[in-house]
């Protein structure tokens, strides 16, 4: 007898694969920053170019940098999206908007998320978020040591 | 020095849905009867089991199915005493290519019935050219561990 | 520069949800093809170069390895390259220097991607490292929404000129797909379609994305002795160019966006081509967001940056236009990752072969194929022609 397409078997499967990542120096003090609410630059010695988060170096130059700077805390957003949809394994949960902010004094741009406004209506966000907007870092209470221990960057009133 | 090097453990899970098609299919259809069946390529003469949609050496499609034997030798096994994350089942177990009566290559399976305790028990239960049986699961779901595994035939037979 | 390499030509499978095959019998259709249509006989191959996106996506790792029968690989060898989005142009690129650098004289070129098997968005968050930006980039919507989105106010183009523009490329993109015999989505859509449906990335929505589809496309490169015994027409690689970023989204501008750029230019200037927009006759250029498209036709110089809205609402882009794009339907119709790439390769050499059917750029010489990848990282730009 003839098989239809339907009729095909479909086998379900789930991978999941354990990993160990290792921080290093550079990034285990970047975090231990983010605990003592701070946030962490490093000035390459060449091109003289703050970058955040930390780097050991400089990707441009190829030289090692060990010039930590704590760097401001607040910024101006550069782009922004907001995620309406959501996928498996999402590790975080729409909506939300994520940003490339510009931290004073940095050159480069830091990904996080803006918030602290309401993201119900996307034309409403629309209206109130804008690029080269003034952000702020808003900080969980409890501290990991985790890049969501900055809960948001939230407008600057 | 030792503590300043933090990791981060992290687990990745990816669900997937692999298509079967239709040879697999009859295939998989094939075990929820308890069959085993292959399929011959009209070329070189070679029976290959689990059924392949075509042959690898004269790249023909095959469509001429066959039953084949449950029973076969032994080519070559290895031991594995000690779980590892994803293995299948629980360790230990043995894994075997085993050549089923009247087909070409070998047939990837686990082997059971012998004392698995550790590798010398299995190697006086096991050599190449031991012949070998399916033993089946009672519920079928037609996957390939619907075949339990291969037990060694008593000499006495 | 190496020795001159001809494409012999393509097979590409039809696209869609093709849970009808295993993915190894997906393969095989695309291999079968391109030697069906060649008449080459799979024993004259030197070698395969073979690639997907990412590894994983299908829940196999190494899927050269897997597909080693179908690709008539056992006993040659066989190269793999993953450049996530770009590979299928980087397959292209690794099948070029290796007939260019006389190591080879016919190579298959294959790339594939089995999308339905997977989930597609689940597996590009594992190209984003775990510690800092694997929680804000929202797939890949979420990358090139972002990019866009920036674009757009840098070069301060209104919020209903850019979405007009990318409402005439959605409309025009689905209706070109049903001359397109392999294509995925076709459909015809108007315009109150586009512009109200569902959001995915504020302000992409879902007629701006393409879908997520299972296919593979096989190619064959070929030195000039092996083009001359093949007596058919063949098309010629006149330039190629790749070029990426920094690693870290953010380090880099992405609006003025200088991989893209560089790797037109490292093309462009291979090819001898100083004005693209009028030397080149048909352009398939990586288009799975509408808005990414535009930014595209500036970044290669198709036109000034800023201009490209304007220039797609006057139809100087469409399939009549000055220089068409993606006559296919191109990536928002069909869009199997490791094959993308490589799509656009077979679609460019069909338009220089006059062999692309009903929809034939009539008369078309000079092309462009174009594939990008990563977290906006990576550029890959090929350009065929009629003549060597
Ligand atoms: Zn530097
Ligand atoms: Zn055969």
């Amino acid at each position: 007898m003839e098989m239809k397409h339907e009729d095909y078997y479909i086998l379900e499967d789930q991978v999941s694969i354990p990993y160990e990542n290792a921080y290093g120096l550079t990034w285990t003090r970047f975090f231990e920053g983010l605990k003592s609410e701070k946030i962490f630059g490093s000035r390459c010695g060449k091109c003289n170019r703050v970058l955040v988060p930390m780097r050991s170096y400089c990707p441009r130059c190829f030289i090692e940098i060990d010039d930590t700077i704590e760097v401001s805390q607040e910024g101006a957003i550069v782009a922004w999206v907001l995620t309406e949809y959501e996928y498996f394994g999402m590790p975080t949960k729409p909506p939300f908007i994520g940003a490339l902010i510009r931290l004073d004094g940095t050159d480069c741009e830091f990904v996080h998320l803006v918030g602290g406004i309401d993201l119900s209506n996307p034309d409403q966000v629309r209206k109130t978020v804008k690029n080269g907007m003034k952000v702020r870092a808003v900080w969980k209470e409890e501290k990991k040591g985790h890049i969501l221990d900055i809960k948001y960057f939230e407008p600057v009133k | 020095m030792e503590k300043e090097f933090n990791t981060f453990k992290n687990v990745i899970r990816l669900p997937h849905k692999y298509a079967a098609g239709p040879t697999y299919t009859k295939f998989y259809n094939g075990l929820k009867e308890s069959k085993i069946l292959g399929t011959r390529c009209p070329s070189c003469a070679v029976t290959f089991v689990p059924a392949r949609s075509f042959c690898p050496k004269c790249m023909k499609n095959l469509d001429t199915w066959v039953e084949v034997a449950q029973e076969g030798e032994v080519q070559t096994w290895t031991y594995a005493g000690k779980d590892f994350f994803g293995i299948p089942g629980k360790a230990p177990v043995v894994i075997v290519l085993v050549k089923l009566d009247g087909t070409e290559g070998s047939f990837l399976h686990l082997i059971g019935g012998i004392n698995l305790e550790s590798a010398d028990t299995v190697k006086k239960a096991l050599r190449k050219g031991t012949r070998v049986k399916a033993v089946w699961n009672e519920e079928k779901k037609g996957h390939m561990l619907d075949i339990k595994y291969f037990a060694p035939l008593s000499k006495k037979r | 520069m190496g020795r001159p390499v001809a494409i012999l030509g393509s097979g590409q499978t039809v696209h869609g949800r093709r849970f009808d095959v295993s993915y190894p019998e997906l393969v095989k259709e695309a291999v079968d093809a391109v030697f069906e249509t060649t008449g080459i006989s799979p024993a004259d191959i030197d070698g395969v170069v073979f690639g997907t996106m990412p590894s994983m996506m299908e829940g196999v790792a190494l899927t050269h390895f897997y597909f080693a029968d179908v690709l008539r690989s056992v006993g040659k060898p066989i190269l793999k390259t993953e450049t996530c989005g770009s590979t299928g142009v980087s397959l292209a690129i690794t099948g070029y220097y290796w007939i260019a650098s006389g190591m080879a004289d016919l190579v298959l070129v294959v790339g594939s991607e089995k999308m339905h098997e997977g989930d597609a968005q689940a597996t590009m968050t594992t190209v984003l490292e775990p510690f800092y930006q694997r929680f804000f980039i929202s797939g890949a919507p979420g990358v090139f929404s972002m990019q866009s989105q920036g674009w757009t106010v840098r070069f301060g183009i209104p919020e209903d000129k850019i979405r007009a523009a990318a409402t005439k490329l959605s409309i025009d993109h689905h209706h070109d797909a049903f001359d397109n015999p392999y294509a995925h989505i076709k459909k015809r859509l108007t315009e109150d379609e586009v512009n109200n449906a569902r959001i995915i990335t504020y302000p992409v929505r879902l007629w701006d994305v393409c879908p997520t589809s299972d296919g593979a496309c096989a190619m064959l490169f070929a030195s000039e002795k092996a083009a001359k015994k093949l007596g058919k027409k063949v098309a010629w690689v006149k330039g190629v160019g790749y070029s990426g970023d920094e690693y870290w989204f953010g380090d880099s501008d992405k609006a003025e966006w200088q991989c893209a750029i560089s790797a037109s230019r490292q093309a462009y200037e291979m090819a001898g081509i100083k004005n693209p927009r009028k030397e080149l006759d048909v352009a398939e250029v990586y288009n799975p967001f509408t808005f990414q498209e535009l930014l595209f036709y500036e970044c290669f110089g198709f036109c000034g940056f800023g201009e490209a809205c304007d220039l797609t609402l006057k139809g100087v882009f469409g399939r009549d236009g000055e220089l068409p794009i993606s006559p296919s339907g191109g990536v928002l119709c069909t869009n199997p990752i490791g094959a993308t790439g490589l799509n656009r390769v077979a679609e460019a050499a069909l338009q220089v072969t006059g062999q692309a059917g009903a929809h034939q750029i009539p008369g078309a010489k000079t092309s462009l194929a174009h594939a990008m990848g990563g977290v906006v990282q990576f550029n890959g730009v090929m350009i065929l022609g009629s003549e060597k």
